[in-house]
């Protein structure tokens, strides 16, 4: 593995406590914080070699540049009035890609609203996640067979509904265990501290993938976690943790791939804290000039997770100009086509935000539906008219 | 006077109660630096400072927990949740122990606390960023609710929760944020929190509303051409039983309008009021303009679900026929 397993102090616990004059360290751990391909080229042999298959980098690259093209479309969607507001996924590619690259395809796959990458990587089609932000429903109508939650917009709720997902498989024997995805600013939901505690506690096969940003909206990390990690609260709840750069694809690939041999083998859960950058904006509703030092974004975009492995595959003789500029013009079709899907769609009928809010919807909704009014009189008259224009 | 928006407006008020009491404070997401996500806060911590007006971590619960502790401490703060929808994790502290501490401590302990949130649709809102729960808060005792429908009630509505004794919801319409301005004294002044504001006065029919749907009755009412009073409840509760019982005592017939869904939206209370006031003066069934009984549908379809002058206008007609 190239680092002891797991990564983090041994966390047995004794009932009986042995107390040794005067005084002893009770407990006491660090967190493992992994590397592989840096900003400057430099590649571990020892931790990357084998690790990710030349025909499959070249496809997770194709993904990641795939995804921050359509990033860029729907940016400009938004600012022309094509779409609501959008939360941009610049400059954490690698995180959600590197970790879905890694999961099964039948382990659950639970997100909140910057794992694009990862998910197209796993099937979703982008015209759905597009579909969501231009305030379609429909966009969140995965298939079950993605093993995918749809978008979670409160921070931190999808935590544990991953730990039950993965709490299901456990019941029903099955292999499967869930990863799900949350921020920096999340460490600070209550939610956060359930789904660790209840996790641990309960023995759920789940893997908690913090993606690091630095930002929550306008907040700073520190605002959200005063410890130098984030990777460190789960010592709390007594699982393996790890930092990792999260926008070093093959680190992201080598962590995940131990943090989940791990889950599967013990049934317990393991927090990776993936340490990335938003390179944009919150959302399109968002201005980060207010609050963030552009000197800080320029660092951060020279060490883009997608410069990064272009500059590996080059380096490496695998990759040309003329290679690049096919593959661009391949992602811009896909992600164009995408769009065009999306927009193609047509629009719900007026009513269409009935259909689904039961299994069978209740008589008095249904006079709502086929009225379209709330006042009685109205609806009284307008039922009996649909009454006899049916007759 | 000074013509402002209903932000503008809340800003202003802010700062002169916070010039006026130091035991005035700001805790939220995002309300420092950034000046909160639809601005409100704008400029605040540059003018009190951070320990004022305080940028807290991403957490409901932990905003209003301690709030609740600040206000026990005899501090008034005022907390803003970023979107009604994320009012969620607050929830427990705000009906389990804001609502509940004056009385169970026999008034040893009071909250003096004004809870500031966006609420309601119409603005193409992502998911959660467009719901009107004021009706469970108004089922919750202990609490006091207001919704202001213009800048000038925002900012007199506002100074008197700041200066209420016990805890305030209050709702500040997003889709009425920037929509228009009016003239606002730049003076500080009080609304009476319980006390409704004829916006037009009438004798044919009454609409009671609240929030930015006021201003849908208002375009229903200019439709019209009818002679039709619009009472504007601003504060949801304690209301203002006796300004809509003398109305629909002279009108005789009542609409009423809101964002949230029908059943057990706060409509279902003020007609359940009217009834009982005013029965023998009904020349018509009460209705109700209200969203469906939904979930709030994502922003292709929300003026489908939203209460416009249409349907507005139906339920007048379908009234003064009846």
């Amino acid at each position: 593995m190239g680092y002891s397993y797991p990564p983090s102090a041994n966390m047995t616990r004794s009932a009986i406590a042995d107390f040794p004059m005067p005084i002893t360290t009770a407990f006491s751990t660090e967190i493992k914080r992994v590397s592989i391909l840096d900003e400057h080229g430099s590649f571990d042999e020892s931790l990357g070699k084998g690790l990710i298959p030349d025909p499959d980098l070249l496809r997770l690259y194709e993904a990641m540049v795939t995804c921050r093209i359509l990033d860029e479309i729907a940016f400009r969607l938004q600012r022309s009035g094509r779409m609501g507001t959008y939360p941009q996924n610049m400059g954490q590619e690698a995180t959600s890609l590197g970790a879905s690259y890694v999961l099964n395809k039948d382990d659950w796959m639970v997100t909140c609203y910057r794992e694009n990458c990862g998910l197209f990587w796993r099937g979703v089609p982008m015209e759905s996640i597009l579909l969501h932000w231009m305030g379609d429903e429909r966009g969140n109508a995965m298939p079950r067979e993605h093993f995918t939650t749809p978008i979670a917009v409160p921070i931190g709720t999808q935590m544990l509904h991953a730990t039950g997902l993965a709490w299901a498989a456990k019941y029903r024997g099955e292999k499967r265990i869930a990863a799900t995805f949350f921020g920096d600013g999340a460490s600070s939901e209550g939610d956060f501290h359930e789904a660790c505690n209840f996790a641990a506690n309960l023995e759920i096969p789940v893997v908690f993938v913090c993606q690091n940003n630095f930002w929550a909206i306008s907040s700073p990390a520190t605002v959200n976690c005063s410890a130098p990690t984030v990777a460190q609260r789960a010592i709390a709840y007594g699982m393996p943790t790890i930092q990792v750069d999260g926008n070093d694809l093959f680190a992201v690939v080598k962590v995940m791939r131990d943090a989940t041999a791990w889950v599967r083998e013990h049934g317990k859960p393991h927090f990776i804290e993936m340490v990335t950058y938003r390179l944009g904006d919150h959302t399109t509703a968002d201005d980060a000039r207010r609050y963030r030092d552009q000197l800080e974004v320029d660092k951060w975009k020279g060490r883009d997770p997608i410069t990064r492995i272009f500059n590996y595959m080059k380096s490496r003789s695998l990759w040309d100009d003329a290679k690049e500029a096919a593959l661009r013009e391949r992602c811009e079709k896909a992600a164009n086509d995408a769009v065009a899907r999306a927009e193609g769609i047509v629009d719900p009928q007026k009513n269409e935000f009935f259909d689904s809010m039961y299994h069978e919807l209740p008589a008095d909704l249904v006079l709502q539906r086929d009225t379209r009014q709330t006042h009685s009189l109205g609806q009284s008259e307008s039922a009996s008219l649909t009454a006899s224009s049916s007759h | 006077m000074a013509n402002l928006n209903l932000v503008q407006a809340i800003n202003l008020a802010l700062i002169q109660e916070m010039e006026k009491d130091e035991r005035v404070l700001l805790l939220g997401e995002d309300i420092g630096l950034n000046g909160g996500v639809f601005r409100v806060t704008d400029g605040l911590q540059a003018r009190f400072g951070k320990s004022r007006v305080v940028d807290t971590p991403l957490a409901e619960s932990g905003i209003i927990g301690t709030a609740i502790g600040l206000a026990m401490a005899g501090l008034r703060p005022i907390p803003e949740i970023q979107f009604e929808g994320f009012l969620g994790p607050a929830y427990d502290q705000i009906t389990t122990h804001a609502a509940r501490m004056r009385t169970r401590t026999r008034g040893a302990f009071t909250i003096p606390l004004t809870i500031r949130i966006p609420v309601g649709g119409g603005i193409h809102a992502p998911e959660l960023h467009s719901d009107s729960p004021e009706a469970i808060y108004a089922h919750t005792p202990g609490l006091k609710v207001v919704m202001p429908s213009s800048p000038y009630d925002a900012k007199g509505l506002l100074i008197s929760a700041i200066r209420d004794p016990d805890p305030v919801m209050f709702f500040e319409p997003k889709r009425i944020y920037r929509s228009f301005r009016e003239e606002v004294p730049e003076d500080e002044y009080t609304l009476p929190l319980g006390k409704a504001r004829t916006v037009c006065s009438g004798n044919e029919l009454t609409i009671v509303s609240w929030g930015a749907s006021v201003v849908q009755c208002m375009q229903a009412i200019e439709k019209s051409g009818r002679d039709i009073e619009l009472v504007d409840l601003r504060t949801i509760y304690p209301f203002d039983i006796d300004a809509i019982e003398e109305s629909v005592k002279k009108t005789g017939r009542c609409v009423i309008v809101h964002e949230a869904p029908l059943t057990c939206g706060f409509g279902a209370e003020i007609s359940a009021r009217i009834m009982e006031r005013c029965f023998l003066h009904l020349e018509a069934p009460v209705q109700r303009v209200t969203g469906f009984d939904t979930i709030m549908p994502y922003y292709k379809l929300e003026l489908d679900y939203l209460p416009d002058a249409h349907r507005i206008s139906r339920a007048i007609d379908d009234c003064l026929a009846y």
